[in-house]
């Protein structure tokens, strides 16, 4: 399937804990240079998937290989080329910004001479030079982000874990993000992220799987989702009433398929324009009308039952 | 990639005796990476130098309140050897020993649980090619590393108090690494059970009879059998036992049972802190 042998390659892998399955016998490869993401609504098993990749986690069943090793007995060697964003932050309180990027680049045994010059430049890119003395914990929650972000970097990894990124940065910090993941990407670093960011997913991931109960319920390039699992174009209704779902009943027949939300309507059709004209010949009146592109969003919505807001 | 050298490995001492036993495959690597831990708290502790220092205070009090005042109340007592020696010559040692015992205790105690429950360091660390083994025998090591730095400066302030008594003594400093190797082996693998500051009180429940009891402050002649045996088999009595011997210039071969006993304590503690880590953090 890939020219090259994959970096990961996961074969019924499973994660219970005690009798509850996180992660239900998944497949999937992952090849040198691309950006794969993982989407799911919450308790998909998408952490669960990355901390088995991070070798943070024992896997339960199934196998996996990581950067052509496996993680039961090599551990400490993938980890070393690892670099791992976990969803949640865990800095060292006690120090300062800049004693968080020294110290976590000795446990990689880097010379310090290398991890000052890389500190400098990293600090530099999480926009926090000016804070580089200051302890950590004070903080406020999206530059411990940043900098969370900044320390996976300091080894230069050849394969970045990012569990839910941007959460918590505002727009600015996550456009530096993606532009910087952009770039590592154009280095050669392979790229696994989850986020509940659809915008995120599109931009940044050659390929995602969309992840639901432990299992996965499909897999493509954003684009092949799209097409498969939407149609081109979403008409989107809302109405002065309580209740969206009545209403459904009286669209039926317009387009494809129609999602009902508790504040709005989906037509999923291929010509939006001439769904809204028939609502409107049925005697309709809804209070906005929109017509849009299909995007991950309603994939996700078709694929898992949910919106992807939390 | 680096391999350590092999004098990497015996620079390490009991640090690396241990890690020689340790189940983890790459136990050959530990040591070194042990050491980014042990760099990692020295920053830390770097700005709250305070801290550091006051913990070496306690026993200094004891042997300064004994060699002022109650030393003047007491007479001379049998030393190791059976001749006669001065009450604060016979306490003093046994306070180097409890300098010791304190150091690594506490970092291994208070500041693991910390770290483990509260600050999450063990996390990020774990996500580094550092392992649990490493995170083990770093911990301990910086813990060692406290106490005997405790004991050495307690070992000088003897010395320029004219209580010791023989050249033997020096080897008290490696002793005395040895059995705080002993204590934060254990009480590390002990803070791993903890579940809140509250279970922190049996630790001191733990130490202070120990420390008033083994033989530190009168010889063991004084409990009847049975009582004895007991207290010969508490972990500071190896080393006040081993410690005085030497100081008073009277090594013996029982010495070495001393020293295999807090061996196999630091062995012991270890590999269960070890796996412990790996259970808490690793799921
Ligand atoms: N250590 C654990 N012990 C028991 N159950 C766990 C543990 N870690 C995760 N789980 C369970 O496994 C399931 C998957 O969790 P996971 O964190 O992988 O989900 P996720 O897809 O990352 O969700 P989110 O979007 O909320 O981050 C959840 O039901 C969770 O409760
Ligand atoms: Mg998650």
């Amino acid at each position: 399937m890939f020219p090259e042998s994959p970096l990961i390659q996961a074969r019924a892998l499973t994660k219970r804990f005690g009798s509850f399955v996180a992660v239900d016998g998944i497949d999937f490869d992952v090849a040198p240079g691309e950006a794969f993401g993982f989407l799911g609504p919450n308790g998909a098993g998408k952490t669960s998937t990355m901390r088995m990749i991070a070798c943070m986690s024992p896997v339960s069943s199934g196998t996996l290989r990581i950067l052509g090793m496996d993680p039961i007995t090599d551990g400490p060697n993938i980890r070393r080329r690892i670099g791992l964003v976990p969803q949640e932050d865990t800095l060292d309180l006690e120090m300062t910004v800049l004693d968080n990027l020294l110290v976590y680049g000795r446990y990689f045994d880097l010379p310090r001479k290398v991890i000052r010059e890389r500190a400098r430049r990293l600090l530099d890119f999480a926009q926090l030079t000016d804070r580089a003395n200051d302890k950590v914990d004070p903080l406020s929650g999206g530059l411990k982000r940043r900098l969370t972000i900044a320390r996976s970097l300091i080894s230069e990894p050849e394969l970045l874990l990012l569990d839910e990124p941007t959460t918590g940065l505002d727009p600015q910090a996550r456009h530096l993000l993606w532009d910087r993941l952009y770039r590592l990407k154009q280095q050669g670093v392979t790229l696994i992220i989850t986020t509940h960011y659809m915008d995120e997913a599109e931009q940044l991931c050659d390929r995602l799987v969309v992840m639901d109960k432990g299992r996965i319920a499909a897999e493509g390039s954003p684009r092949e989702l799209i097409t498969r699992y939407s149609t081109r174009e979403v008409l989107e209704l809302r109405f002065r009433v309580d209740d969206h779902a009545p209403l459904a009943a009286q669209l039926a027949g317009l387009g494809e398929r129609i999602e009902t939300l508790p504040d709005r309507l989906l037509v999923y059709t291929d010509d939006g324009e001439s769904a809204a004209k028939s609502v409107a010949d049925r005697g309709l009146d809804p209070v906005a009308s929109f017509v849009r592109r299909s995007s991950l969003e309603d994939v996700f919505l078709r694929l898992t039952g949910r919106t992807l807001v939390d | 990639m680096s391999t350590p050298t092999v004098l990497d490995r015996a620079a390490d001492g009991a640090a690396g005796a241990a890690a020689g036993l340790r189940i983890t495959p790459t136990w050959s690597l530990g040591s070194r990476r042990a050491m980014r831990l042990v760099e990692r708290n020295g920053r830390v502790y770097f700005r709250m130098w305070v801290i550091f220092v006051s913990g070496f205070f306690e026993p200094l009090f004891y042997l300064l309140s004994i060699s002022v005042g109650i030393s003047k109340l007491a007479g001379p007592v049998a030393g190791p050897g059976g001749h006669l020696i001065s009450y604060t010559a016979f306490v003093a040692p046994a306070l180097m020993a409890v300098s010791s015992m304190n150091g690594a205790v506490m970092d291994a105690t208070f500041g693991v649980f910390f770290k483990l429950k509260f600050a999450k360091v063990y996390d990020a660390v774990l996500a580094t090619p550092m392992d649990s083994g490493d995170v083990a025998l770093g911990e301990i090591s910086w813990a060692v590393l406290r106490g005997g730095i405790y004991s050495c400066v307690f070992l000088v302030v003897m010395a320029g108090m004219g209580l010791v008594h023989s050249p033997w003594a020096a080897l008290a400093v490696p002793v005395s690494l040895l059995e705080g190797f002993g204590f934060a082996a254990v009480a590390m693998a002990t803070a791993t059970y903890m579940r809140s500051w509250q279970d922190f009180d049996f630790v001191t429940l733990a130490l202070m009879p120990m420390f008033l009891f083994s033989g530190t402050f009168y010889p063991l002649s004084v409990y009847p059998s049975g009582l004895r045996e007991l207290v010969l088999a508490t972990p500071l009595y190896q080393g006040v036992a081993v410690i005085r011997g030497l100081d008073l210039g009277s090594p013996t071969w029982s010495m070495a049972g001393h020293c295999l006993y807090l061996l196999v304590m630091s062995v012991a503690g270890l590999m269960v802190a070890s796996r412990r880590l790996e259970r808490l953090i690793l799921k």
